[in-house]
């Protein structure tokens, strides 16, 4: 589950990790009270930031024409024109699609004088199976860039899970990416803390980019998170329940929400086949298949082992919604659960959802010849298919 | 022969009483897998189907019963406890088939397991069979969630990331009537016990396996690594399949460990390495059987 930036700095300031002092605002009024109160405490300069689920937000484009996601100002009369100019208006970059997404929330915050960028993050290196920290002092620009390029300047620490990060391994990390003085320190503690963040709240990574190293206002070098962005292991989730409570639904596909209440894995693709497949590597193999034969996959369904009836009818319904869909392949091996079974399923959901587009069923495990006559025996416009090959094609010249 | 597991493997379940641990002990046993005993702690004493003793814990059930094996049924949250308590009864082989473990869980499993003597399958995988000579493959080895009857006995290997998947090939397989040695599903997690390449290690030095079938999909290395290992160790064929040429980047497509993120992982990647080692490369799921059969 990803989480927006806001979000993501409070559970790094509980950590323990130095972040831009600001607020939450969701309407005019709000921003009015925020923006005042910080220029009134001695800022000079604020930051006004977009709160979706996406990157690229400082390049970003609103619908309305309004130019970029993120926003400085000094003054409370500009910084009212640009909320209202970004707030419930549809945020397009390059990582949202053109579709874009609603700005709900701006993240209004103190502008903090930036001396150096770096980059952090903490995520699992699934080759060794343990969580690594990875800084380097190219930050605020595409971490992978930099990993191609100039693997030299990414400095990296490996982490014992039953230790934890160790203070003497931050301060090295600290040490090799050129800090000094006090500073490194205090680059030490925030590593520490992002460390602690990762681990604590279970996430699958904690990005900061970039971290800076300020200079405060009484002339003074101090560390800072400035952006952040942290995704949580799902399976963790019902140990977090005040993480439970950041999902927010708007940055959710509608339809992926509604699965996932029938247990069903389903992902939205931007083709005109729907797929309804059960077990998760044959439901990717399948969107394969049919891209092979020259068409194009409208999702991801995997169903999952058991398959059952009202699942399989919750299935159809989600796929349906979306409107692109022309055709559909319903692909099922049938292991345990026999294949007379799945067939009276699909027909009960054929009949409750009043299909008219054509489907293309593809049973094979036990009892497949019976599960293939009770749908041949339905009297439904169902295309059958004994392989995964016939299938495919059935669907893709079915669809043309 | 086979890997791992035969039909005189002695297997013990971790969380029998649940409802799908006890359903599919119930087919394990019907397919005549030695299931020797249960462990739910608390319920210690009581008998499972009027025959097989439950244990409150792996310890007592491995004194009384010589289990070597344990098979992991119980929910996410504890699973990660079971597996260490299965390696601390210094057991084989523990096949965990939980899904949804938190990550973090298994890292430290992963951590503890170092230099242990026990080996670990899954987690969220299907399990394992050592197909038999009965009808429908009875007789053999069933330790998790397969369907037994689609096996049949014989020389090739199956390895996999994906239950379905599985199925899908070892009965492209078994419809062609070539048998299979043994049937691993490693599981869909970014942190597992076993790799491919551990098991393709065990399949080379196996002498009843004459042929390998690997599958993988996007996410990790771990199919790239098995291939590098191939082209300079390996000396049967080998075909592979790589699932998730048309999933979107940095989108979890099921499993946990499906996803193409920071621009690895990718299927492509990995079929370029697999083709590079000599591997067979399946161009669709239709025909993962018959690429293997072509070059044997």
């Amino acid at each position: 589950m990803n989480i927006h930036e806001c979000q993501a700095k409070e559970l790094l300031a509980a950590q323990g990790v130095p972040v831009p002092t600001g607020n939450v605002c969701q309407s005019i009024k709000e921003v009015e009270q925020v923006v005042t109160g910080l220029f009134s405490s001695g800022v000079k300069k604020i930051v006004i930031k977009s709160q979706i689920h996406a990157g690229g937000r400082g390049k970003g484009t609103f619908k309305n024409d309004f130019q970029g996601g993120v926003k400085l100002t000094d003054n409370l009369e500009e910084a009212l024109d640009f909320s209202g100019k970004m707030l419930n208006e549809i945020l397009v970059t390059k990582q949202t699609g053109p579709e874009g997404r609603k700005v709900r929330k701006l993240l209004i915050s103190e502008a903090s004088e930036i001396e150096t960028e770096l980059y952090l993050a903490v995520l699992l290196d699934r080759e060794l199976s343990l969580p690594i920290v990875m800084a380097s002092t190219e930050g605020g620009v595409d971490i992978e860039e930099v990993a191609e390029q100039t693997p030299e300047k990414i400095v990296r620490q490996e982490v014992d899970p039953s230790t934890g990060l160790l203070p003497f391994q931050a301060r090295g990390m600290a040490i090799k990416l050129g800090f000094e003085g006090k500073l490194i320190n205090a680059a030490a503690g925030v590593f520490l803390g992002v460390y602690n963040t990762f681990w604590n709240y279970n996430a699958s990574m904690v990005e900061i980019n970039p971290l800076c190293i300020i200079r405060t206002p009484d002339g003074k070098q101090a560390i800072s998170a400035v952006d952040a962005k942290i995704s949580i292991d799902d399976n963790a989730l019902p140990r977090h329940p005040e993480i439970q409570k950041m999902r927010d639904l708007g940055e959710e596909e509608p339809q992926e929400t509604e699965a996932a209440k029938y247990d069903l894995s389903y992902i939205k693709l931007d083709g005109n086949i729907a797929c309804l497949v059960n077990g998760a590597g044959l439901a990717m193999a399948t969107m394969d298949i049919i891209k092979h034969y020259g068409g194009n996959p409208a999702n991801f369904l995997d169903v999952g082992g058991g398959a059952g009836k009202e699942q399989v009818a919750a299935a159809f319904r989600i796929i349906l919604e979306d409107e692109n869909v022309q055709g559909i392949l319903v692909n099922i091996f049938g292991g345990i659960m026999q294949c007379d079974i799945i067939a009276q399923g699909i027909l009960a959901a054929v009949e409750e959802s009043h299909l008219e587009l054509p489907l293309v069923v593809r049973l094979e495990g036990s009892n497949v010849a019976l599960g293939k006559k009770i749908i041949a025996d339905s009297g439904l416009a169902v295309i059958g298919a004994d392989s995964l090959a016939e299938a495919a094609q059935k669907v893709v010249k079915a669809v043309a | 022969m086979s890997i791992l597991i035969d039909s005189k493997t002695r297997v013990l379940v971790q969380g029998i009483t649940g409802g799908f641990g006890a359903r599919h002990t119930h087919l394990s046993l019907d397919y005549g897998t030695q299931i020797v005993a249960g462990v739910t702690p608390g319920k210690g004493g009581q008998l499972f189907e009027d025959k097989i003793p439950i244990f409150d814990s792996v310890k007592n059930a491995v004194k009384e019963t010589q289990a070597t094996v344990s098979v992991i049924f119980v929910p996410p949250g504890f699973a990660a406890d079971a597996i260490l308590e299965a390696v601390d009864a210094e057991l084989d082989l523990v096949v965990c088939i939980t899904e949804g473990i938190p990550i973090n869980d298994m890292i430290q499993v992963k951590n503890s397991m170092k230099g242990k003597k026990t080996r670990l399958i899954g987690p969220n995988c299907p399990g394992l069979v050592t197909p038999g000579e009965g009808d429908d493959s009875h007789g053999g080895c069933r330790i998790g969630i397969a369907p037994g009857y689609i096996h049949k006995k014989g020389n090739i290997g199956v390895v996999s990331r994906s239950g379905t998947l599985t199925y899908e090939a070892v009965w492209q397989l078994t419809s062609k009537g070539v048998g299979q040695s043994t049937c691993v599903g490693i599981g869909g997690d970014p942190v597992n016990g076993s790799s491919h390449l551990d098991i393709i290690k065990m399949f080379n030095d196996d002498p009843e396996t004459h042929g390998i079938i690997m599958i993988g999909e996007i996410g990790g290395s771990a199919e790239e690594e098995a291939a590098a290992w191939i082209k300079d160790h390996c000396n049967k064929p080998v075909a592979g399949f790589i699932a998730g040429t048309t999933a979107p980047a940095g989108r979890r497509m099921g499993h946990a460990g499906a996803i193409v993120s920071g621009g690895k992982g990718t299927a492509e990647a990995k079929i370029s390495a697999l083709e590079e080692a000599g591997v067979g490369v399946a161009e669709t799921p239709s025909v993962m059987a018959e690429t293997l059969l072509k070059m044997m």
